[in-house]
Protein backbone atom coordinates (compact mmCIF):
# COMPACT_ATOMS: atom_id res chain seq x y z
CA UNK A 1 0.00 0.00 0.00
CA UNK A 2 1.32 3.21 -1.14
CA UNK A 3 1.52 6.17 1.53
CA UNK A 4 -0.43 9.26 1.35
CA UNK A 5 1.46 12.35 1.09
CA UNK A 6 -0.13 14.65 3.50
CA UNK A 7 2.11 17.38 5.51
CA UNK A 8 2.15 15.14 8.57
CA UNK A 9 4.08 12.43 6.30
CA UNK A 10 6.23 15.28 5.71
CA UNK A 11 6.81 15.79 9.02
CA UNK A 12 7.07 12.38 9.81
CA UNK A 13 10.14 12.04 7.30
CA UNK A 14 11.46 15.64 7.84
CA UNK A 15 12.57 13.75 11.46
CA UNK A 16 14.71 10.75 9.58
CA UNK A 17 15.96 13.37 7.11
CA UNK A 18 13.78 12.31 4.36
CA UNK A 19 15.55 9.23 3.87
CA UNK A 20 12.80 6.74 4.54
CA UNK A 21 10.42 8.18 1.52
CA UNK A 22 9.23 4.61 -0.17
CA UNK A 23 9.35 4.43 -3.32
CA UNK A 24 6.84 6.05 -5.38
CA UNK A 25 6.43 2.88 -8.38
CA UNK A 26 7.73 -0.38 -8.29
CA UNK A 27 9.88 -1.63 -11.64
CA UNK A 28 9.22 -5.38 -11.86
CA UNK A 29 10.41 -7.77 -14.20
CA UNK A 30 8.10 -7.89 -17.54
CA UNK A 31 5.67 -11.24 -16.84
CA UNK A 32 5.11 -13.33 -19.94
CA UNK A 33 1.51 -12.20 -20.66
CA UNK A 34 -0.38 -9.40 -19.79
CA UNK A 35 -4.16 -8.19 -20.84
CA UNK A 36 -2.89 -4.94 -22.43
CA UNK A 37 0.33 -3.70 -23.40
CA UNK A 38 0.55 0.22 -23.62
CA UNK A 39 3.98 1.15 -24.99
CA UNK A 40 5.35 4.50 -23.89
CA UNK A 41 5.87 5.49 -20.38
CA UNK A 42 5.56 9.05 -21.01
CA UNK A 43 2.05 11.16 -19.61
CA UNK A 44 -0.53 9.72 -22.34
CA UNK A 45 0.76 6.21 -21.67
CA UNK A 46 0.66 6.37 -17.69
CA UNK A 47 -2.91 7.97 -17.89
CA UNK A 48 -4.01 5.40 -20.11
CA UNK A 49 -2.94 2.59 -17.87
CA UNK A 50 -4.42 4.69 -14.98
CA UNK A 51 -7.45 4.65 -16.05
CA UNK A 52 -7.53 0.84 -17.96
CA UNK A 53 -6.98 -0.14 -14.56
CA UNK A 54 -8.90 2.34 -12.60
CA UNK A 55 -12.33 2.59 -14.44
CA UNK A 56 -11.97 -0.54 -16.58
CA UNK A 57 -11.40 -3.13 -14.24
CA UNK A 58 -7.74 -4.40 -16.02
CA UNK A 59 -5.33 -4.76 -13.79
CA UNK A 60 -3.02 -7.20 -15.43
CA UNK A 61 -1.53 -4.48 -17.44
CA UNK A 62 2.05 -3.00 -18.49
CA UNK A 63 3.58 0.02 -19.32
CA UNK A 64 6.71 -0.69 -21.01
CA UNK A 65 9.31 2.50 -21.94
CA UNK A 66 12.31 2.52 -23.93
CA UNK A 67 13.94 5.00 -21.71
CA UNK A 68 12.91 6.64 -18.20
CA UNK A 69 9.24 7.31 -16.93
CA UNK A 70 8.52 11.09 -18.55
CA UNK A 71 12.19 11.55 -20.14
CA UNK A 72 10.70 12.07 -23.66
CA UNK A 73 8.58 14.67 -24.99
CA UNK A 74 6.43 14.82 -21.05
CA UNK A 75 9.82 16.04 -19.65
CA UNK A 76 10.99 18.20 -22.74
CA UNK A 77 7.87 20.32 -23.41
CA UNK A 78 7.19 24.20 -22.28
CA UNK A 79 3.76 22.71 -19.88
CA UNK A 80 1.04 25.02 -21.22
CA UNK A 81 -2.82 23.63 -20.86
CA UNK A 82 -4.98 25.49 -22.39
CA UNK A 83 -8.49 24.17 -24.17
CA UNK A 84 -9.20 27.94 -26.91
CA UNK A 85 -9.24 25.47 -29.58
CA UNK A 86 -11.60 26.08 -32.67
CA UNK A 87 -13.56 23.43 -34.06
CA UNK A 88 -16.00 21.55 -31.71
CA UNK A 89 -14.48 18.17 -31.89
CA UNK A 90 -11.00 19.86 -30.53
CA UNK A 91 -13.25 21.66 -28.34
CA UNK A 92 -14.57 18.68 -27.06
CA UNK A 93 -11.44 16.83 -26.14
CA UNK A 94 -8.82 19.43 -25.21
CA UNK A 95 -11.65 20.73 -22.32
CA UNK A 96 -12.48 17.67 -21.38
CA UNK A 97 -8.33 17.23 -20.65
CA UNK A 98 -8.62 20.68 -18.95
CA UNK A 99 -11.27 19.32 -16.52
CA UNK A 100 -9.24 16.60 -15.38
CA UNK A 101 -6.06 18.86 -15.04
CA UNK A 102 -8.35 21.06 -12.20
CA UNK A 103 -8.61 18.07 -10.21
CA UNK A 104 -5.99 16.10 -11.58
CA UNK A 105 -3.38 17.18 -8.14
CA UNK A 106 -6.40 15.98 -5.42
CA UNK A 107 -7.03 12.97 -7.23
CA UNK A 108 -3.44 11.55 -7.41
CA UNK A 109 -2.44 13.23 -4.50
CA UNK A 110 0.80 14.44 -6.22
CA UNK A 111 1.32 17.73 -6.54
CA UNK A 112 1.46 18.54 -10.14
CA UNK A 113 1.55 21.92 -9.87
CA UNK A 114 -1.06 22.94 -12.19
CA UNK A 115 -1.40 26.47 -12.13
CA UNK A 116 -4.47 28.74 -13.93
CA UNK A 117 -2.10 31.19 -14.60
CA UNK A 118 -3.86 32.31 -17.86
CA UNK A 119 -2.74 31.94 -21.56
CA UNK A 120 -2.75 34.69 -23.97
CA UNK A 121 -2.74 34.63 -27.54
CA UNK A 122 -1.17 37.96 -28.86
CA UNK A 123 -2.37 39.15 -32.43
CA UNK A 124 -0.23 40.84 -34.53
CA UNK A 125 -2.08 41.60 -37.98
CA UNK A 126 -5.30 42.59 -39.10
CA UNK A 127 -6.09 38.72 -40.34
CA UNK A 128 -4.87 37.74 -36.85
CA UNK A 129 -7.29 40.00 -35.15
CA UNK A 130 -9.99 38.10 -37.24
CA UNK A 131 -8.83 34.83 -36.82
CA UNK A 132 -9.01 35.04 -33.24
CA UNK A 133 -12.42 36.95 -32.59
CA UNK A 134 -13.67 34.10 -34.64
CA UNK A 135 -11.93 31.67 -32.50
CA UNK A 136 -13.03 33.62 -28.96
CA UNK A 137 -16.80 33.19 -30.21
CA UNK A 138 -16.53 29.35 -31.06
CA UNK A 139 -14.85 29.24 -27.47
CA UNK A 140 -17.94 30.32 -26.17
CA UNK A 141 -20.65 28.64 -27.71
CA UNK A 142 -18.58 25.53 -27.14
CA UNK A 143 -18.81 26.78 -23.21
CA UNK A 144 -14.71 27.33 -23.13
CA UNK A 145 -13.85 31.10 -21.40
CA UNK A 146 -12.20 33.19 -23.60
CA UNK A 147 -12.17 36.87 -23.86
CA UNK A 148 -10.88 39.42 -26.00
CA UNK A 149 -8.68 41.68 -24.97
CA UNK A 150 -7.80 44.85 -26.67
CA UNK A 151 -4.02 46.25 -26.45
CA UNK A 152 -4.48 48.61 -23.95
CA UNK A 153 -5.48 45.34 -21.83
CA UNK A 154 -2.93 43.19 -23.11
CA UNK A 155 -0.58 45.96 -21.88
CA UNK A 156 -2.47 45.59 -18.23
CA UNK A 157 -1.64 42.02 -18.28
CA UNK A 158 1.64 42.11 -19.06
CA UNK A 159 3.25 45.51 -18.34
CA UNK A 160 6.66 44.46 -19.93
CA UNK A 161 5.36 44.11 -23.43
CA UNK A 162 6.37 47.00 -26.04
CA UNK A 163 2.71 46.65 -27.83
CA UNK A 164 4.71 48.42 -31.00
CA UNK A 165 6.32 45.32 -31.35
CA UNK A 166 9.53 46.86 -32.05
CA UNK A 167 7.90 48.24 -34.97
CA UNK A 168 7.98 44.74 -36.64
CA UNK A 169 5.47 43.05 -34.49
CA UNK A 170 2.92 45.60 -33.10
CA UNK A 171 0.29 44.09 -30.67
CA UNK A 172 -3.32 44.61 -32.18
CA UNK A 173 -5.32 42.84 -29.45
CA UNK A 174 -5.62 39.22 -28.09
CA UNK A 175 -7.17 36.40 -26.61
CA UNK A 176 -6.90 34.86 -23.50
CA UNK A 177 -8.22 32.01 -21.83
CA UNK A 178 -8.15 32.61 -17.88
CA UNK A 179 -8.91 28.99 -16.85
CA UNK A 180 -5.46 28.33 -19.10
CA UNK A 181 -2.29 27.66 -17.43
CA UNK A 182 0.97 25.71 -16.91
CA UNK A 183 1.81 22.71 -14.40
CA UNK A 184 4.91 20.77 -13.46
CA UNK A 185 5.51 18.32 -16.47
CA UNK A 186 7.34 15.64 -14.95
CA UNK A 187 5.03 15.56 -11.42
CA UNK A 188 2.37 14.53 -13.90
CA UNK A 189 4.33 11.18 -15.02
CA UNK A 190 5.47 10.41 -11.27
CA UNK A 191 1.65 11.46 -9.66
CA UNK A 192 0.51 8.37 -12.61
CA UNK A 193 3.04 6.28 -12.35
CA UNK A 194 2.90 5.93 -8.84
CA UNK A 195 -1.16 5.46 -8.75
CA UNK A 196 -0.61 2.98 -11.14
CA UNK A 197 1.98 0.92 -9.43
CA UNK A 198 -0.68 1.07 -6.49
CA UNK A 199 -2.89 -0.82 -8.70
CA UNK A 200 -0.58 -2.94 -10.02
CA UNK A 201 0.19 -2.13 -13.00
CA UNK A 202 3.39 -2.63 -13.78
CA UNK A 203 6.03 -0.04 -14.84
CA UNK A 204 8.64 -1.28 -17.30
CA UNK A 205 11.68 1.21 -18.26
CA UNK A 206 14.57 0.42 -20.11
CA UNK A 207 12.43 -2.09 -22.49
CA UNK A 208 12.40 -1.39 -26.16
CA UNK A 209 9.92 -2.59 -28.33
CA UNK A 210 11.97 -4.58 -31.04
CA UNK A 211 8.73 -6.38 -33.17
CA UNK A 212 4.97 -7.34 -32.77
CA UNK A 213 3.83 -10.35 -33.19
CA UNK A 214 0.64 -10.54 -35.73
CA UNK A 215 -1.35 -13.49 -36.65
CA UNK A 216 -4.01 -13.10 -39.14
CA UNK A 217 -4.28 -9.27 -38.68
CA UNK A 218 -4.76 -9.47 -34.96
CA UNK A 219 -1.50 -8.79 -32.28
CA UNK A 220 -0.83 -11.75 -30.26
CA UNK A 221 2.48 -10.66 -28.90
CA UNK A 222 5.21 -7.56 -28.38
CA UNK A 223 8.70 -8.49 -28.85
CA UNK A 224 10.88 -6.33 -26.41
CA UNK A 225 14.42 -6.21 -25.67
CA UNK A 226 13.34 -7.72 -21.85
CA UNK A 227 11.89 -10.65 -23.76
CA UNK A 228 8.87 -11.62 -25.20
CA UNK A 229 5.21 -10.47 -24.05
CA UNK A 230 1.67 -12.17 -24.96
CA UNK A 231 -1.12 -9.97 -25.34
CA UNK A 232 -4.01 -9.43 -27.27
CA UNK A 233 -4.43 -5.72 -26.73
CA UNK A 234 -1.37 -3.44 -27.10
CA UNK A 235 -1.54 0.45 -26.94
CA UNK A 236 1.09 2.73 -29.02
CA UNK A 237 1.41 5.93 -27.16
CA UNK A 238 4.51 6.86 -28.60
CA UNK A 239 5.13 10.61 -29.81
CA UNK A 240 8.12 11.18 -33.00
CA UNK A 241 8.74 7.50 -32.74
CA UNK A 242 5.62 6.19 -33.82
CA UNK A 243 5.92 6.13 -37.44
CA UNK A 244 8.68 3.58 -36.23
CA UNK A 245 6.41 1.10 -34.49
CA UNK A 246 3.85 1.45 -37.12
CA UNK A 247 6.55 0.54 -39.47
CA UNK A 248 6.99 -2.68 -37.35
CA UNK A 249 3.40 -3.44 -37.19
CA UNK A 250 3.33 -3.17 -40.81
CA UNK A 251 1.40 0.17 -41.76
CA UNK A 252 1.69 3.75 -42.65
CA UNK A 253 1.02 6.82 -40.70
CA UNK A 254 0.11 10.17 -42.30
CA UNK A 255 2.74 11.74 -39.56
CA UNK A 256 6.33 13.65 -40.22
CA UNK A 257 8.30 13.62 -37.29
CA UNK A 258 10.38 17.01 -36.66
CA UNK A 259 12.49 18.29 -33.70
CA UNK A 260 10.61 21.01 -31.40
CA UNK A 261 12.96 23.45 -29.71
CA UNK A 262 12.33 24.81 -26.22
CA UNK A 263 14.86 27.10 -24.31
CA UNK A 264 14.75 28.45 -20.61
CA UNK A 265 17.02 31.43 -19.63
CA UNK A 266 18.38 32.00 -16.15
CA UNK A 267 16.10 32.70 -13.33
CA UNK A 268 14.72 35.79 -12.67
CA UNK A 269 12.50 37.35 -10.33
CA UNK A 270 8.99 36.92 -11.16
CA UNK A 271 8.11 39.57 -14.20
CA UNK A 272 5.71 37.50 -16.48
CA UNK A 273 2.94 35.96 -15.10
CA UNK A 274 0.82 34.42 -17.19
CA UNK A 275 1.58 32.48 -20.57
CA UNK A 276 2.27 34.86 -23.38
CA UNK A 277 1.70 33.50 -27.09
CA UNK A 278 2.51 35.25 -30.36
CA UNK A 279 2.00 32.58 -33.02
CA UNK A 280 2.45 34.74 -35.75
CA UNK A 281 6.06 35.09 -34.80
CA UNK A 282 6.69 32.03 -33.47
CA UNK A 283 7.31 32.86 -29.66
CA UNK A 284 6.08 32.20 -26.50
CA UNK A 285 6.99 32.69 -23.13
CA UNK A 286 5.77 31.88 -19.47
CA UNK A 287 8.15 31.94 -16.01
CA UNK A 288 8.52 28.60 -13.96
CA UNK A 289 8.54 28.83 -10.65
CA UNK A 290 12.29 28.46 -10.50
CA UNK A 291 12.15 31.87 -12.07
CA UNK A 292 13.06 31.01 -15.67
CA UNK A 293 11.42 32.38 -18.62
CA UNK A 294 10.55 28.89 -20.64
CA UNK A 295 10.43 29.72 -24.04
CA UNK A 296 8.98 27.88 -27.26
CA UNK A 297 10.30 27.68 -30.34
CA UNK A 298 8.82 26.08 -33.72
CA UNK A 299 9.45 22.67 -35.32
CA UNK A 300 12.07 22.13 -37.64
CA UNK A 301 11.12 22.85 -40.82
CA UNK A 302 12.40 18.93 -42.35
CA UNK A 303 12.11 15.26 -40.56
CA UNK A 304 14.49 15.17 -38.21
CA UNK A 305 14.63 12.56 -35.38
CA UNK A 306 18.01 14.65 -33.44
CA UNK A 307 16.50 15.38 -30.53
CA UNK A 308 18.31 18.73 -31.22
CA UNK A 309 16.79 20.98 -33.74
CA UNK A 310 17.95 23.95 -36.16
CA UNK A 311 19.92 26.78 -35.11
CA UNK A 312 17.55 29.63 -37.58
CA UNK A 313 14.32 28.30 -35.64
CA UNK A 314 15.72 29.06 -32.20
CA UNK A 315 17.19 32.35 -33.63
CA UNK A 316 13.72 33.61 -35.05
CA UNK A 317 11.91 33.15 -31.60
CA UNK A 318 14.67 35.19 -30.00
CA UNK A 319 14.11 37.81 -31.93
CA UNK A 320 10.69 37.83 -31.67
CA UNK A 321 10.97 37.92 -27.93
CA UNK A 322 13.19 40.53 -27.81
CA UNK A 323 11.46 42.86 -30.05
CA UNK A 324 8.35 41.86 -28.16
CA UNK A 325 10.04 42.47 -24.80
CA UNK A 326 12.86 44.62 -24.70
CA UNK A 327 13.72 43.76 -21.57
CA UNK A 328 14.87 40.41 -21.91
CA UNK A 329 17.57 41.08 -24.80
CA UNK A 330 19.88 41.18 -21.85
CA UNK A 331 19.08 37.67 -20.13
CA UNK A 332 21.22 35.04 -21.20
CA UNK A 333 19.92 31.45 -22.09
CA UNK A 334 20.63 28.69 -19.90
CA UNK A 335 19.72 25.14 -21.77
CA UNK A 336 18.09 24.81 -25.15
CA UNK A 337 17.38 21.06 -26.00
CA UNK A 338 14.77 19.85 -28.65
CA UNK A 339 11.86 16.79 -28.81
CA UNK A 340 10.88 14.61 -31.74
CA UNK A 341 7.26 15.45 -32.04
CA UNK A 342 4.55 13.68 -34.66
CA UNK A 343 3.10 16.21 -36.86
CA UNK A 344 0.04 15.65 -38.70
CA UNK A 345 -0.90 17.53 -41.44
CA UNK A 346 -4.48 18.85 -39.77
CA UNK A 347 -2.39 19.26 -36.35
CA UNK A 348 -4.90 17.06 -34.89
CA UNK A 349 -3.90 13.51 -33.38
CA UNK A 350 -5.05 10.18 -34.25
CA UNK A 351 -6.75 8.19 -30.94
CA UNK A 352 -8.26 5.13 -32.14
CA UNK A 353 -8.22 1.89 -34.12
CA UNK A 354 -5.17 1.08 -36.21
CA UNK A 355 -5.07 -1.36 -39.18
CA UNK A 356 -4.04 -4.09 -37.37
CA UNK A 357 -6.37 -5.43 -34.72
CA UNK A 358 -5.46 -5.18 -31.01
CA UNK A 359 -3.68 -2.49 -31.88
CA UNK A 360 -4.68 0.98 -30.90
CA UNK A 361 -3.50 4.21 -31.60
CA UNK A 362 -2.71 7.07 -29.78
CA UNK A 363 -0.01 9.43 -31.55
CA UNK A 364 0.36 12.42 -33.98
CA UNK A 365 -0.20 15.32 -31.36
CA UNK A 366 3.00 16.96 -32.53
CA UNK A 367 3.79 20.46 -31.21
CA UNK A 368 0.64 20.24 -28.26
CA UNK A 369 -0.09 16.90 -26.64
CA UNK A 370 0.66 17.66 -23.04
CA UNK A 371 -2.14 20.08 -22.44
CA UNK A 372 -3.99 16.35 -23.43
CA UNK A 373 -2.60 14.01 -21.08
CA UNK A 374 -5.45 13.67 -19.31
CA UNK A 375 -8.53 13.49 -21.29
CA UNK A 376 -6.00 11.78 -24.10
CA UNK A 377 -6.04 9.04 -21.46
CA UNK A 378 -9.15 8.81 -20.27
CA UNK A 379 -10.43 8.35 -24.06
CA UNK A 380 -7.89 6.38 -24.84
CA UNK A 381 -8.05 4.04 -22.60
CA UNK A 382 -12.14 3.57 -23.30
CA UNK A 383 -11.25 3.16 -26.62
CA UNK A 384 -9.13 0.24 -25.58
CA UNK A 385 -11.05 -1.07 -23.29
CA UNK A 386 -13.80 -1.50 -25.43
CA UNK A 387 -12.59 -2.21 -28.96
CA UNK A 388 -14.25 0.90 -30.23
CA UNK A 389 -13.61 4.57 -30.36
CA UNK A 390 -14.99 6.82 -27.56
CA UNK A 391 -17.29 9.55 -28.86
CA UNK A 392 -14.49 12.45 -27.95
CA UNK A 393 -12.34 9.93 -29.90
CA UNK A 394 -14.39 9.32 -32.76
CA UNK A 395 -13.25 12.37 -35.12
CA UNK A 396 -9.80 11.78 -34.35
CA UNK A 397 -10.01 8.16 -36.01
CA UNK A 398 -6.73 7.46 -38.71
CA UNK A 399 -9.38 6.77 -40.64
CA UNK A 400 -10.16 10.55 -41.35
CA UNK A 401 -7.17 10.87 -43.71
CA UNK A 402 -9.12 8.65 -45.95
CA UNK A 403 -12.59 10.14 -46.05
CA UNK A 404 -11.27 13.69 -45.66
CA UNK A 405 -13.06 15.03 -43.17
CA UNK A 406 -9.72 16.33 -41.06
CA UNK A 407 -9.85 18.78 -38.10
CA UNK A 408 -7.57 21.34 -39.28
CA UNK A 409 -6.07 22.85 -36.17
CA UNK A 410 -3.75 24.84 -37.94
CA UNK A 411 -5.28 28.14 -37.99
CA UNK A 412 -6.47 27.50 -34.61
CA UNK A 413 -3.87 26.27 -32.71
CA UNK A 414 -1.45 28.28 -34.33
CA UNK A 415 2.29 27.05 -33.73
CA UNK A 416 2.08 27.75 -30.73
CA UNK A 417 1.16 25.25 -27.57
CA UNK B 1 22.25 23.81 -39.48
CA UNK B 2 22.37 21.71 -42.24
CA UNK B 3 24.40 22.45 -45.26
CA UNK B 4 22.74 21.61 -48.50
CA UNK B 5 24.24 20.66 -51.76
CA UNK B 6 22.42 21.95 -54.74
CA UNK B 7 23.35 20.50 -57.86
CA UNK B 8 23.09 23.96 -59.65
CA UNK B 9 24.42 26.11 -56.79
CA UNK B 10 26.66 24.03 -54.82
CA UNK B 11 26.62 23.97 -51.33
CA UNK B 12 24.37 26.54 -49.16
CA UNK B 13 23.33 27.02 -45.79
CA UNK B 14 19.54 25.64 -44.92
CA UNK B 15 17.88 28.74 -44.87
CA UNK B 16 18.17 28.92 -48.40
CA UNK B 17 16.06 26.13 -49.05
CA UNK B 18 12.85 24.99 -48.51
CA UNK B 19 11.23 21.44 -47.59
CA UNK B 20 9.31 19.39 -50.02
CA UNK B 21 9.08 15.91 -47.60
CA UNK B 22 9.66 12.41 -48.78
CA UNK B 23 11.04 12.00 -52.33
CA UNK B 24 9.87 9.58 -55.38
CA UNK B 25 6.25 9.94 -54.20
CA UNK B 26 4.67 9.27 -57.70
CA UNK B 27 1.69 10.94 -58.23
CA UNK B 28 -1.73 8.54 -59.37
CA UNK B 29 -1.75 9.30 -63.20
CA UNK B 30 -5.22 9.08 -62.88
CA UNK B 31 -6.56 10.73 -59.84
CA UNK B 32 -10.77 10.14 -60.46
CA UNK B 33 -9.76 6.61 -61.29
CA UNK B 34 -7.89 5.44 -57.69
CA UNK B 35 -10.04 4.19 -54.56
CA UNK B 36 -9.73 7.03 -51.94
CA UNK B 37 -7.28 4.54 -49.54
CA UNK B 38 -4.81 4.89 -52.50
CA UNK B 39 -5.05 8.76 -52.95
CA UNK B 40 -5.41 9.14 -49.44
CA UNK B 41 -1.86 7.15 -49.90
CA UNK B 42 -0.63 9.14 -52.27
CA UNK B 43 -1.61 12.82 -50.45
CA UNK B 44 -0.73 12.07 -47.17
CA UNK B 45 1.00 8.70 -45.63
CA UNK B 46 4.20 9.08 -44.75
CA UNK B 47 7.49 6.67 -44.64
CA UNK B 48 8.93 9.41 -42.19
CA UNK B 49 12.23 7.23 -42.03
CA UNK B 50 14.70 7.52 -39.25
CA UNK B 51 17.84 7.08 -40.80
CA UNK B 52 18.39 7.61 -44.64
CA UNK B 53 15.85 9.26 -46.53
CA UNK B 54 15.37 10.41 -49.70
CA UNK B 55 13.55 13.92 -49.86
CA UNK B 56 12.62 16.79 -52.49
CA UNK B 57 14.33 20.22 -51.11
CA UNK B 58 13.61 23.54 -53.51
CA UNK B 59 16.49 26.41 -53.36
CA UNK B 60 13.65 29.11 -52.76
CA UNK B 61 16.25 31.73 -52.30
CA UNK B 62 18.90 30.83 -54.77
CA UNK B 63 18.02 29.05 -58.69
CA UNK B 64 14.59 28.45 -57.49
CA UNK B 65 14.87 24.74 -58.74
CA UNK B 66 13.73 21.48 -57.12
CA UNK B 67 16.33 18.74 -56.34
CA UNK B 68 16.33 15.46 -54.25
CA UNK B 69 18.53 15.09 -51.48
CA UNK B 70 19.72 11.70 -49.19
CA UNK B 71 20.44 12.74 -45.91
CA UNK B 72 20.16 10.56 -42.57
CA UNK B 73 17.56 11.63 -40.15
CA UNK B 74 18.59 11.11 -37.00
CA UNK B 75 22.45 12.50 -37.59
CA UNK B 76 21.62 15.15 -40.05
CA UNK B 77 24.73 13.73 -42.21
CA UNK B 78 24.12 14.67 -45.95
CA UNK B 79 25.00 12.27 -48.25
CA UNK B 80 24.33 13.79 -51.47
CA UNK B 81 21.88 15.65 -53.96
CA UNK B 82 20.65 14.81 -57.50
CA UNK B 83 18.25 16.42 -60.02
CA UNK B 84 15.10 15.25 -60.20
CA UNK B 85 14.84 12.31 -62.69
CA UNK B 86 18.02 11.61 -61.48
CA UNK B 87 18.77 8.25 -59.93
CA UNK B 88 19.78 8.27 -56.45
CA UNK B 89 23.89 8.15 -55.34
CA UNK B 90 24.61 5.19 -53.87
CA UNK B 91 24.73 5.11 -50.31
CA UNK B 92 24.68 2.60 -47.35
CA UNK B 93 21.51 2.79 -45.85
CA UNK B 94 21.32 2.78 -42.61
CA UNK B 95 17.50 2.47 -40.30
CA UNK B 96 17.41 2.80 -36.56
CA UNK B 97 15.00 1.79 -34.08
Amino acid sequence: MTARYSIFSLVKNALSYHENWQQAWHSPEPKKQYDAVIVGGGGHGLVTAYYLAKEHGLRNIAVIERGWLGGGNTGRNTTIVRSNYMWDQSAALYEHSLKLWENMTRELNFNVMFSQRSVLNLAHTLNEVRITKRRINSNRLNGIDSEWLEPEDVKREVPIIDLRGGGRYPVMGGSIQRRAGTARHDAVAWGYARACSEMGVDIIQQCAVEGFDIEGGQVTGVRTSKGHIKTNKVGLVVAGHCGVLANMAGFKLPVNSRPLQALVSEPVKPIVHNVVMAGAVHAYISQSDKGELVIGAGTDAYNGYSQWGSNPVTEDTLAAICELYPLFKRMRMLRQWGGVVDTCPDASPIIGLSPVKGMYLNCGWGTGGFKATPGSGHIFADTVANNRPHPIAAPFALDRFRTGFLIDEHAAAGVAH
Amino acid sequence: MLRIPCPYCGERTENEFSYGGEAHKVRPERPEEVSDAQWADYLFLQKNTKGTFYERWVHTYGCRRWFNVVRDTLTNEVHGSYKMGEEPPKVDEKTYV
